[in-house]
């Protein structure tokens, strides 16, 4: 059951994407910023944890799982150590997947060549 | 030809690609990446029973970055692209593909100069907005609590 929700809400939250590339003419980079401002929101209102139960990865895969990381890691961090946790909470939840992403793109760019034209 | 021409010229040659069907598209293909993140966490939860949800939700990223980087690197995320749009940019993995096309495409102005310094191009304002949004809220949060 699990697996449907995840397909469906992931689905539709990718269509919510497509749709504005269609009618708004954005840039990937804004569409991405958006979702993550979208996210981020989610969690300060405390809308995302019920969406994570029920949708799962249908939630966290696209990109709002990032901002609402960020949220979530500031959030948590600042019960735990205070005043730093403001600055340092966010990087520190979301430092796995930001150290994998630069590290594959370094070897990924440095192994294969553009194929673009 | 004047601006408004020039935007229905526009209009008139690019092609019509019909909107339903391509919000399926997307719906199929973004649907299908979560999937993959749901069946990934599933595996690594039955894996490794020490995790937790957070941390399996770390791993399930990873890999997906990690996979959307080499599908990237060998082609196959831009014919993804081509065919689903929003359904492949809005996941994790278009995050992912942003930055390793980008370090694929300046390779040519050297490693440090050209992929080191242009990875994040597009990424870049994802990280910037999401932490600086993520400060502030922290901010918020802080300040409400010092009242509570």
């Amino acid at each position: 059951m699990n697996f449907l929700w995840a397909f469906l809400i992931g689905g539709f939250i990718c269509t919510i994407g497509q749709l504005l590339i269609l009618k708004t003419n954005w840039t990937p980079a804004r569409i991405l910023v958006s979702f993550v401002v979208l996210g981020a929101l989610l969690q300060v209102c405390q809308l995302f944890e019920p969406l994570k139960k029920f949708a799962g990865a249908g939630v966290t895969t696209p990109i709002t799982g990032f901002g609402a990381g960020l949220v979530q890691g500031t959030f948590e961090n600042i019960d735990k150590y205070g005043f730093l946790g403001i600055f340092s909470g966010g990087l520190t939840a979301m430092s796995a997947g930001i150290a994998v992403a630069i590290v594959s793109g370094l070897v990924i760019g440095m192994i294969f060549k553009s194929r673009s034209k | 030809m004047d601006r408004q021409q020039y935007a229905e010229y526009i209009k008139k040659i690019s092609p019509k690609s019909k909107i339903g069907w391509s919000l399926v598209r997307a719906f199929i293909v973004g649907g299908l990446i979560c999937l993959l993140g749901e069946g990934l966490g599933a595996l690594y939860q039955m894996w490794l029973p020490g995790y937790d949800q957070t941390q399996i939700g770390s791993l399930v990223s990873c890999s997906l970055i990690l996979i959307a980087a080499i599908l990237t690197g060998i082609g196959v995320y831009d014919k993804i692209g081509y065919f689903s749009g929003g359904g492949s940019i809005v996941p994790i993995t278009g995050f992912s593909n942003s930055i390793t096309s980008a370090a694929m495409e300046f390779r040519k102005e050297g490693i440090i100069f050209g992929t080191c310094a242009n990875m994040f191009k597009i990424a870049g304002p994802v990280i910037v907005v999401g932490v600086a949004v993520a400060m502030l809220c922290g901010l918020g949060y802080f300040i409400v609590g010092l009242f509570l």
